[in-house]
């Protein structure tokens, strides 16, 4: 039926995207990989081609632990911050909204319109009109007064203040922790799920990593001295600007969702005898779990992507409010520190890695399975 | 008793929801109302009134400063588009109707372009465009902006392409079509969907865009976002306009969500891997 002819000529038709990606994603990720563990010529370092000369994992050393490089540090805590409040709002906020016009209102085209429409914009335009909607002594600050009440005397954007402090010191034992509490976690599913033996070694393993934790992880000097990072305040606002140009989104996956459900399900758990919030709670929710985990993914993703957000409404150079993915920009493009620049760049993409490739191969196993 | 209680949730259910719509169109409000402000009617503490008179010189003096940038942004879009889609367009086509070996493992090799943090291959990208002469220049920028929407439209299109029926592609072939015969038979005149799907999504993405442009573009071939970012970034600014340089620049997108809003919403899903 298809001629080989056509087979061939199907191969080269694609071929130009094929060899332009496998250059542009995977080439220059290899590249940026090297640079990353190069000191881009030193002497020459202003030279567009410098000699590079290898010096293995130096520059992440110095990210994670240099004395210089507590600029990073601080970038992660927050890229982290504002990733889990961004969304955590995106979803809270999407789901109300979802499950609000989702109940058949009259005029739901207008409303979802009024939802979606900060989709559209750019995030330098959302950026630099909540910039003015977040002045300490205006725009939000002072909505409030419209209707009596006192205004609000938070200073935004300006805010120098950090909470959720702790000391860089502590993230051996913290990760630590974190793993024993995973693998608990991991233990207790595998016993209720019936596999005794898969829970016996996750519990071992939890064990194991606790003693770790409170043995070895306690002598591990990271710094020779205390740092103290946290949640810097001022990021609340560049949270509040995300949220309202992305509830949208995770508002049309709800929404697409509910719609989903088919009504016989519904029809059944009334018939049943379910209340409205038995329905919600025990059948279309759990139901969206799927969508869920998508929608945690991909604004996982973007949240650790951020830039265009926090360079219009912080400003690049604001320290206390950036996040890897500026400083990246920084240190490589007004710095002149391509193989600090690349290490950034190198850590960003094994975060976001691990967000996206275990979904992207469970989606085509899945596929592949139909 | 029942109805009245049915009554008072669907009281609540719509004072909720206009008290929301509300509060996501204020900032709309806020920009309007301070574009149509004169510079000194400005004041923090009656940002929220509305100007007595509408001062439009702003958007005049806004349109003259950011007609070149504006420029940049439509040419540099419809380009890119234009490319990016008629390059995804083949490529859904050959992964989803002439399927070659690997072609399973390929497609979400393919995928993963479209996530990375752009970041993770600027420096190369930069250096590569600078040993080639491309960089600084629209032609550069339409590079980059085609390669990397490859991934977002070969996917589109591959899903939109699967769901034609292989027996069309059959009876087409029967009478003598070959590749390009069913692609330009069966699958264009079928795909006018799948086309409007995706140059509105590239068109919004591209138009939006900050990272390369700020990085890659010299001073003539700066797009519209780093214009508006340079204005709004400087200090004591005049907020008036930057509201109307916001407008300026949102108009196109936004217009575009309005009158084909339910494509976008389409490209939005896609781009979850749940289109």
């Amino acid at each position: 039926m298809k001629s080989r002819q056509d087979r061939l000529i199907a191969i080269a038709m694609i071929a130009p995207s094929l060899v332009l990606l496998a250059v542009f994603v995977y080439g220059f990720i290899g590249q940026t990989l090297f640079v990353s563990m190069s000191d881009w010529g030193r002497g020459a370092a202003l030279a567009v081609n410098p000699e590079l000369s290898f010096v293995g994992l130096d520059n992440f050393r110095e990210l994670f632990t240099g004395f210089l490089d507590v600029r990073f540090r601080q970038d992660l805590v927050n890229m982290l911050a504002f990733s889990v409040l961004f969304v955590g709002g995106c979803l809270v906020v999407g789901l109300l909204l979802a499950t609000l016009l989702e109940q058949g209102v009259r005029g739901e085209g207008f409303f979802r319109t009024v939802f979606l429409f900060p989709m559209s914009l750019s995030f330098i335009v959302t950026g630099t009109i909540w910039r003015w909607m977040l002045q300490p002594r205006g725009g939000v600050n002072v909505l409030p007064t419209l209707v009596g009440l006192p205004r609000i005397e938070f200073a935004w954007l300006t805010s120098r203040d950090q909470v959720w402090q702790w000391n860089w010191q502590d993230v051996p034992v913290i990760l630590g922790v974190l793993a024993a509490l995973a693998c608990v976690v991991m233990a207790g599913r595998w016993w209720l799920a019936g596999g005794r033996k898969r829970a016996v070694a996750a519990g071992a393993l939890a064990a194991a990593a606790l003693a770790w934790t409170f043995t070895a992880a306690t002598e591990i000097e990271v710094l020779p001295f205390p740092e103290y990072h946290g949640f810097n305040l001022a990021l609340a606002g560049v949270v509040v600007a995300a949220v309202w140009q992305m509830s949208g989104y995770t508002m049309a996956l709800f929404l697409a969702g509910l719609r989903g459900i088919p009504d016989e399900l519904r029809e059944a758990a009334r018939v049943d005898g379910c209340s409205w919030w038995q329905l919600y709670r025990y059948v279309e929710l759990p139901l969206l779990k799927p969508i869920i985990w998508s929608a945690v993914i991909i604004l996982g993703h973007i949240a650790l992507k951020s830039f265009d957000l926090v360079f219009v409404m912080a400003g690049p150079d604001n320290a206390a409010t950036s996040v890897p993915a500026v400083s990246m920009y920084l240190t490589a493009f007004r710095g002149n520190q391509f193989a600090k620049g690349a290490a950034i760049a190198v850590v960003l993409l094994a975060l976001v890695s691990v967000l996206i490739v275990p979904y992207l191969v469970s989606t085509f196993r899945s596929r592949g399975a139909e | 008793m029942a109805v009245r209680s049915v009554r008072w949730t669907r009281f609540l259910l719509y004072a909720a929801l206009v008290l929301l719509a509300a509060a996501y169109l204020l900032p709309l409000y806020m920009t309007i109302a301070t574009s149509l402000k004169a510079p000194a009617d400005i004041r923090l503490d009656t940002a929220w009134e509305f100007p007595r008179e509408l001062f439009w010189e702003s958007y005049a003096v806004a349109w003259e400063r950011f007609a070149p940038q504006l420029r940049n942004s439509f040419i540099l879009a419809v380009s890119a588009t234009i490319l990016s889609t008629v390059m995804g367009s083949m490529n859904g086509y050959v992964l989803s109707k002439w399927r070659f070996r690997g072609s399973e493992v390929i497609f979400p090799l393919i995928l993963f372009g479209m996530f990375i943090p752009y970041q993770s291959i600027l420096i190369p990208l930069f250096q590569f465009l600078r040993s080639t002469g491309l960089y600084g220049g629209l032609p550069g920028l339409v590079l980059v902006h085609t390669v990397y929407g490859l991934p977002i439209t070969t996917l589109i299109f591959r899903n939109f392409y699967a769901q034609v029926p292989n027996e069309l592609l059959e009876s087409a072939s029967l009478d003598g079509a070959g590749f390009f015969g069913i692609y330009g038979r069966v699958m264009l005149p079928l795909s006018v969907p799948g086309f409007v799907v995706t140059i509105i999504w590239q068109f919004t993405q591209i138009w939006n865009e900050f990272l390369w442009a700020v990085t890659l573009a010299r001073p003539q071939a700066q797009p519209i976002t780093v214009a508006l970012a340079n204005l709004a970034g400087g200090q004591a600014v005049q907020w008036n306009l930057p509201m109307a340089g916001s407008v300026l620049a949102a108009i196109p997108t936004v217009l575009v969500y309005i009158f084909l809003g339910r494509y976008f919403m389409r490209g939005l899903l896609a781009g979850s891997l749940k289109g």
